[in-house]
């Protein structure tokens, strides 16, 4: 071989890095503790690139790229957290808030939601977009767990935990556009579903539009880190 | 099949023909069908048989003015009929030899004059389920030009030299993309052929495919040779049926004449395509999401890198063209990359088909040289907007595109030149708009289009374009505000840099557009309650003191 080095050397947000080939924007970033905000990004998961939450600038193009899926490049020049940037990711946040029912003080994901940390981090005081205000279904048919879809914001981590960990793709998207909705089976009641019970999905979740029903009042929190230690003992075998 | 072969078949067609002292060519496109090209065709063929003359009736494909059809040409005098039906047939028949059949000629010179076909060049020509009649025009003399004569790489080149640009709108060099895909590894690579034509006003690409099947399938065989692939899927919508049935016609005949399956030609080249039908989701036309819908999955787009080139259907190098390019293969191969280089403008070479539509006088379809002026295809090519009103705005690249008003009508057609207007070239629709036309409400039309076909997946396009919707429709109903209006140019801007594919980021373009050129518009909406044009219905209308 040419004698080509498997390590990279970037810049981001200033700061000179290095990175395996191979491996994303954000992984890089959050090994050095540089925070860029996602939503749809779980470690353990695949990624899809779909709430574009984590899109970086990159020096000499003029393209957003979004960091779950772009792969680290030698000399690359990275800004997480431009003016630019950060207009976006509030007019994404406040897209997400108006678009379905987001009711903070009546959620059991309150002060556990990522949506909401996210919005207190990235400074949104008030949203300025006409609220939808959908009227949308709570499927409580299942015994374990609810799904609350004026809670959801489509981030699909349910969808890929349940086809790609528990591999029993009871998740799945249907519709299209605004009125895409996620649906167990083929749009049966949750609990007339194939469901394995495993709660995954509740854990994945960002907000609280999946939710255990023992869980009282607000004391909800979730917790995702398991996936990729599963992943890791799955693979070690 | 050898060269040899071929022309005998050529021959035997032109034989054929020459028994005929006339032909009557009738076009059976959608928008002459729809009224009544059948039953004419029908009762030209009972009236010949009458007459006794030595006439040939041949349906065929479009003949491009849409508006004045039924037509009916008749060779070697070419003479046009237009607006013909059932009734007129004896009488065209009796006059064939003699005097055309007085007021049912039209005069439309001025509108082939300054056209210059090449990817329609067979259409109103053939009869698009013969084979043969495709062949007697050089079909398939490229494909067995390219097999017995040349390496895939100078295929490649060929292409390359042509300066040839994808006609599905983006505009990316199509040699390069060749090469990029003849380039990566795998034992097995797919050409797919993107017939998802879903812009409105736009039905170039259901022409081509109805009018002249085999030309797509021979570009994509060339293709095939070219990247070193054996397998081809023309995804069409299953909005077009006859497209669909034509294109499975051609490609049995294709099979047949031993043009598609193994060892075409007695080479070692082995290539077959299959139909995949399309449920008409808009982006579907979007690469990624084209892929998924061949494979079976829900029809999303995904991010590239890594481009479908390196790993595409089921993860194989894939090339995928759009049909207008593949449609421009076959007459590059066998005329020389030089002579497709010498004609469009500078960056933009070659020809363009469009799809004219809206208010002006000849609606249907046109193939122009690239770098012609917009003012040239509208007035003299589409004879300009109807009596009584005035030209105002032309919306180019469908609802990714953007309308181009009245002051800029001089500049010329190219991919650059619309960009930096604002627009796109798209696929090739022009949607002309008079004085009767509110801007404002043109752009929530486009809004709610792309409002519908988003796939969902990624936020800005499903929330923003519902968003956007959701304020203009406030503004033309006369409730919005200034502020609406602000906020409306922010939405724009997230949407148009943060949407994951080309649907969502081209969206904004026809607010952007109108809002650059028609802003006065939005701001009487705003400020006058008052819709210029007269279109919008305004909820709270000022009352005028007399």
């Amino acid at each position: 071989m040419s004698g080509e080095s498997d390590v990279k050397t970037l810049v981001i947000d200033e700061q000179e890095v290095s990175a395996r080939s191979g491996q994303t924007i954000l992984e890089v970033a959050r090994e050095n503790e540089i925070d860029i905000p996602t939503l749809c990004h779980l470690d353990g998961l695949s990624d899809v690139g779909a709430c574009r939450l984590c899109l970086v600038e990159i020096k000499g193009s003029n393209k957003l790229l979004p960091a779950c899926v772009t792969t680290v490049q030698e000399g690359m020049e990275i800004s997480t957290g431009t003016e630019r940037l950060r207009a976006h990711r509030r007019t994404i946040l406040e897209m997400l808030f108006a678009e379905r029912n987001h009711i903070c003080s009546v959620c059991v994901s309150n002060g556990h939601c990522e949506l909401q940390t996210l919005a207190q981090e990235q400074g949104l005081t008030h949203v300025r977009l006409p609220y939808r205000n959908p009227e949308l279904r709570v499927d409580a048919s299942h015994e374990r767990f609810t799904i609350d879809h004026n809670r959801c914001i489509l981030c699909t981590r349910c969808v890929r935990v349940c086809a790609e960990v528990e591999g029993a793709h009871i998740w799945d998207v249907m519709g299209r556009g605004i009125d895409s909705i996620i649906i167990s089976d083929l749009n049966q009641p949750w609990g007339e579903s194939a469901c394995t019970r495993c709660g995954k999905c509740v854990q994945v979740c960002p907000t609280g539009a999946l939710f255990d029903k023992s869980k009282i009042g607000s004391d909800h929190p979730k917790y995702p880190d398991f996936l990729p230690y599963l992943n890791l003992m799955r693979e070690a075998k | 099949m050898t060269i040899e072969e071929l022309e005998q078949i050529a021959k035997s067609v032109q034989q054929e023909n020459a028994k005929y002292d006339y032909e009557l060519n009738v076009c059976m496109d959608l928008a002459c069908a729809s009224q009544g090209a059948d039953k004419l065709k029908d009762a030209l063929v009972r009236a010949v048989e009458q007459s006794g003359k030595k006439v040939l009736v041949r349906r065929t494909g479009c003949m491009g003015p849409c508006s004045h059809g039924p037509l009916v040409r008749v060779d070697p005098e070419d003479t046009l009929y237009s607006k013909a039906n059932a009734a007129h047939a004896e009488k065209i028949v009796a006059q064939l030899g003699s005097e055309p059949v007085a007021g049912l000629q039209c005069d439309l010179n001025e509108h082939f004059d300054s056209q210059v076909r090449v990817v329609l060049e067979n259409a109103g020509h053939i009869d698009p389920e013969k084979i043969d009649d495709y062949i007697s025009r050089d079909g398939y003399k490229a494909l067995l030009l390219v097999l017995t004569e040349m390496t895939p790489n100078g295929v490649i080149h060929r292409i390359t030299e042509s300066g040839l640009r994808g006609r599905g709108g983006g505009g990316y060099p199509t040699g390069l993309k060749w090469g990029t895909v003849a380039k990566s590894h795998g034992d097995l690579k797919y050409v797919v052929c993107n017939g998802d034509e879903g812009d409105p006003g736009a039905f170039m690409d259901r022409s081509v495919m109805e009018g002249d099947p085999h030309r797509v399938i021979e570009g994509m065989a060339i293709a095939a040779y070219a990247v070193g692939a054996s397998k081809g899927f023309i995804y069409v919508r299953a909005e077009y049926p006859v497209a669909v049935s034509r294109l499975t016609t051609a490609i049995r005949e294709a099979r047949r004449r031993g043009l598609l399956g193994n060892n075409i030609c007695n080479t070692p080249f082995s290539f077959d395509v299959e139909i995949r039908l399309g449920a008409g989701a808009f982006v579907c036309g979007e690469e990624t999401a084209l892929i998924a819908s061949i494979e079976g999955r829900r029809g999303t787009p995904k991010p590239r890198p890594p481009y479908p080139a390196m790993s595409g259907l089921w993860g194989k190098p894939t090339l995928i063209n759009n049909v207008e390019t593949y449609a421009n293969i076959a007459p590059i191969v066998r005329n020389g990359g030089k002579w497709f280089f010498n004609m469009g403008s500078e960056r933009s070479k070659g020809t363009k088909v469009f799809a004219l539509t809206g208010k002006i006088a000849n609606t249907g379809l046109v193939e122009v040289p690239m770098g012609i002026k917009l003012r040239e295809i509208i007035e003299r090519i589409g004879g300009g907007v109807p009596k009584g009103h005035t030209f105002k705005a032309v919306q180019t690249g469908g609802p990714s595109g953007g309308c181009i008003p009245a002051e800029m009508l001089d500049v010329g057609v190219s991919y650059d030149a619309l960009l930096k207007m604002g627009s796109i070239m798209g696929s090739g629709g022009m949607i002309v708009m008079d004085d009767t036309s509110c801007m404002v409400n043109v752009a929530k039309f486009f809004i709610e289009f792309c409002m519908t076909e988003s796939c969902g997946k990624c936020i800005p396009c499903r929330a923003g374009t519902a968003q956007m919707h959701t304020l203009l429709t406030r503004i033309c109903s006369g409730t919005g505000t200034m502020d609406d209006l602000e906020l409306l140019e922010q939405l724009c801007s997230t949407v148009k840099e943060a949407s994951l594919c080309g649907l969502g980021q081209t969206a904004p373009n026809p607010v952007l557009s109108t809002l650059k050129y028609f802003r006065h518009e939005y701001i009487d909406h705003i400020l006058n309650k008052r819709c210029p044009a007269g279109v919008c219905n305004m909820e709270s209308q000022v009352e005028v003191m007399a």
